[in-house]
């Protein structure tokens, strides 16, 4: 995974609450057995219609937010399947960064595992960048070792994150290699539970 | 604490329990490492982690704590006839990786096959007090019989595989607690769905949940599946049920359970899991059961969810202005007027199936519904049992026979309509009354309108072509 320290982006506004996973991706999609390429699928079914054709309603078919990389959204986004397929697609698509109120947990960890940095702040915040984004064109800067969010005109919050994925978002971490380094613990523990349970 | 046990150790609920037995290493400012008993594995969410394990030349550590099989993708019509290439590959690349890691497999050809959800209980992998996960959100099925179970993303699927293990941040317990019991033909899916309903998509995030009280207890096996199934349409990973008697007798003689003096042993270990009198919870919420009606979804999360003899709500009816756009957004989708009401409401489709209700007492319930009457001319019937075993057994008992002669499709088993990722698609604009868990847009096809509802209630829509109380309608038929 590429460590994530600093970014800077455009961002996209989509003002809706319980986005799931399967409007981030349908099922459709899901048959592909490589971890690439998901981008294209990105919200399918809000961005093209039965033919295929782009929706001229849907917000992010406006070329104003062509190369967006810090997606704004509302509140439980990524609820639903766990499909890690959302992530990647997300990714691919050019998102580094997620804002929402709220997150579901199992899509919160995906984003995390894939190098996207997710980031909770207050609705009103959430809100005044929607607010912001939706006038186009507006940057701003996510710093994840100092934990805040920022543009150039003043706005600044700060947010929490778990110290241990904040520290592998950091440094790109291969997870399972941190973990083979206690494999001594995980031999003793299957010893010990064999002995005692019937498992 | 209650007088006279100050002397006893802190009451502590099963999460607690499970959780301490299987932390294999702590640190400060770190999550636990936690020891995953068993994984479940279908063929959608394993193909990048086993080619993750592959580029690192990894192996997998328990392919013995590895069950796998094929349901989401599956045809289950003309079982070998995949028309879509790339579904194909996906199959065929799950048996290849079951091959080159030694993982066993119920592939489409056997027996065991089935959903992921229907089987691991079947074959009584599923146990009390095991750590389960499997890259699939309704893993907290698994939970009905006091595991630990919840879904994962493919990364940790693949880091289950290599190390047996996930770090995990210990979850707040939450106690949603049904008090006295349900009314006549009301079941655990209207039980649940309410639930949701009245508590939203999210009351659950970051909680696990312990289903507690009168009417949770009365629950057979099959339908304490029901309930923790959905528990992630409340944004909880994992929802479980202290084990009981109940428990043990759905267990005894099963595949992988105990026999003889070991599964007395067994039992002894799974009661001392139960949850202590006077645990105490992060939270708790309280429903009175016999509030609970049949239920029906009427927009696109299954929290928009109101009783059979309700209305579908306005606009002006959501609490902000967010809420009231949402509405807006869901009746569009849906077709549906503000306020009509549900039971005005024609269905195109019913689908009996999904990991949610597609077992034999399922198919049971819904048969006694058909039975001698006929799926209105309009409406396109199906019924897609949960695995073989269930396939075979409703066979047995002639369930097949009372839904074919009633005008049902009598299917393999597989996933199907719940997600439409093989052919079993609803047309753009159509309606289905469901028995799966999600009505999100687009869940069962594109512009596709899904209804959640019980077994039963599904079986009566199929006959009337719209829904209906199936509570008058079994004592009076319309
Ligand atoms: S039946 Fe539906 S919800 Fe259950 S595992 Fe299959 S796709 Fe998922």
């Amino acid at each position: 995974m590429e460590p994530v320290k600093h970014h800077t982006g455009l961002v996209y506004p989509l003002n809706r609450s319980n986005i799931d996973t399967d409007q981030i991706i349908p099922k459709q999609f899901l048959k592909r057995i490589e971890r690439q390429g998901f981008g294209q699928f990105l919200f399918y079914n809000w961005r093209y219609d039965n033919e295929g054709n782009p929706k001229q309603n849907f917000s992010l078919n406006d070329p104003a937010y062509e190369g967006a990389s810090i997606l704004v959204a509302g509140e439980n986004f990524g609820c639903g399947s766990s499909r890690e397929h959302a992530p990647w697609a997300l990714q691919d698509f050019g998102f580094k960064v997620i804002i929402a109120p709220s997150f579901a947990d199992i899509f919160y960890n995906n984003c995390v595992k894939n190098g996207i940095l997710p980031v909770q702040l207050p609705e009103e915040q959430t809100s005044e960048l929607v607010k912001k984004a939706e006038s186009g064109n507006y940057n701003l800067s996510a710093d994840l070792k100092n934990q805040v969010v920022y543009d150039d005109t003043g706005f600044e919050a700060s947010f929490e994150i778990v110290n241990y994925l904040k520290e592998m978002l950091l440094n790109g971490w291969d997870e399972i290699a941190v973990t083979l380094t206690h494999q001594d613990k995980i031999d003793a523990f299957e010893q010990a539970q064999e002995k005692t349970t019937s498992i | 604490m209650p007088k006279g046990v100050t002397h006893m150790a802190t009451p502590k609920t099963i999460i607690d329990k499970i959780w301490e037995q299987h932390v294999v290493h702590q640190e400060e400012n770190k999550p636990d490492l936690l020891y995953i008993d068993l994984q479940l594995v279908h063929e959608v969410t394993s193909p990048q982690a086993f080619e993750g394990l592959r580029m690192k030349g990894r192996s997998v550590r328990r392919p013995d704590r590895t069950f796998a099989t094929m349901d989401h993708n599956v045809p289950t019509v003309a079982r070998h006839i995949i028309n879509d290439p790339v579904s194909k590959k996906q199959m065929e690349t799950l048996q290849k990786n079951c091959e080159e890691f030694n993982v066993p497999l119920a592939d489409i050809d056997h027996p065991d096959q089935g959903i992921v959800h229907v089987i691991g209980p079947e074959l009584g992998l599923t146990q009390p007090g095991k750590t389960i996960v499997c890259g699939d959100s309704h893993t907290s099925t698994h939970g009905a019989f006091g595991a630990l179970a919840f879904g994962i993303g493919t990364s940790e699927v693949e880091h289950v595989l290599a190390t047996q293990t996930l770090w995990q941040a210990r979850p707040k317990s939450m106690n949603v607690k049904v008090n006295g019991q349900l009314n006549p033909a009301v079941t655990a899916k209207d039980l649940i769905l309410a639930i949701i309903a009245k508590f939203g998509v999210k009351f659950g995030t970051g909680y696990v949940v312990e289903y507690t009280g009168e009417a949770i207890r009365n629950l057979t096996m099959e339908e304490r599946m029901t309930v923790c199934n959905m528990s992630i349409e409340a944004g909880a990973r994992a929802g479980l049920i202290s084990p009981d008697a109940t428990t043990f007798d759905y267990l005894k003689g099963r595949r992988h359970v105990p026999e003889g003096e070991a599964f007395e042993k067994a039992v002894d270990y799974w009661s001392s899991l139960a949850s202590d009198e006077g645990a105490a919870y992060d939270a708790t919420v309280e429903i009175a059961a016999d509030e609970v009606e049949p239920q029906v979804t009427w927009g696109t999360n299954p929290s928009m969810c109101i009783p059979v003899s309700g209305h579908v709500p306005a606009p002006e009816d959501g609490h902000s202005a967010a809420d009231k756009e949402e509405i807006e957004r869901a009746l569009e989708y849906m077709g549906l007027e503000a306020n009509q009401p549900i039971s005005s409401v024609t269905v195109d489709h019913v689908f009996i199936g999904s990991c949610t209700n597609s077992r034999l007492s399922d198919l049971r319930r819904a048969a006694k519904v058909v039975e001698g009457k006929k799926v209105h001319p309009s409406v396109k019937a199906m019924v897609v049992p949960g695995s073989q075993t269930v396939k075979k057994a409703a066979e047995a008992e002639g369930l097949d026979k009372t839904f074919t002669d009633a005008g049902f499709e009598w299917r393999e088993a597989g996933c199907s309509m719940c997600l439409a990722m093989n052919d079993d698609i609803v047309p753009p604009g159509e309606r289905c009354a469901s028995t799966s868990n999600r009505n999100f847009e687009g869940r069962q096809g594109n512009e596709a309108r899904t209804h959640l509802v019980a077994p039963e209630m599904a079986a009566a829509a199929a006959v009337e072509g719209r829904f209906v109380d199936v509570r008058s309608y079994l004592t009076a038929p319309v």
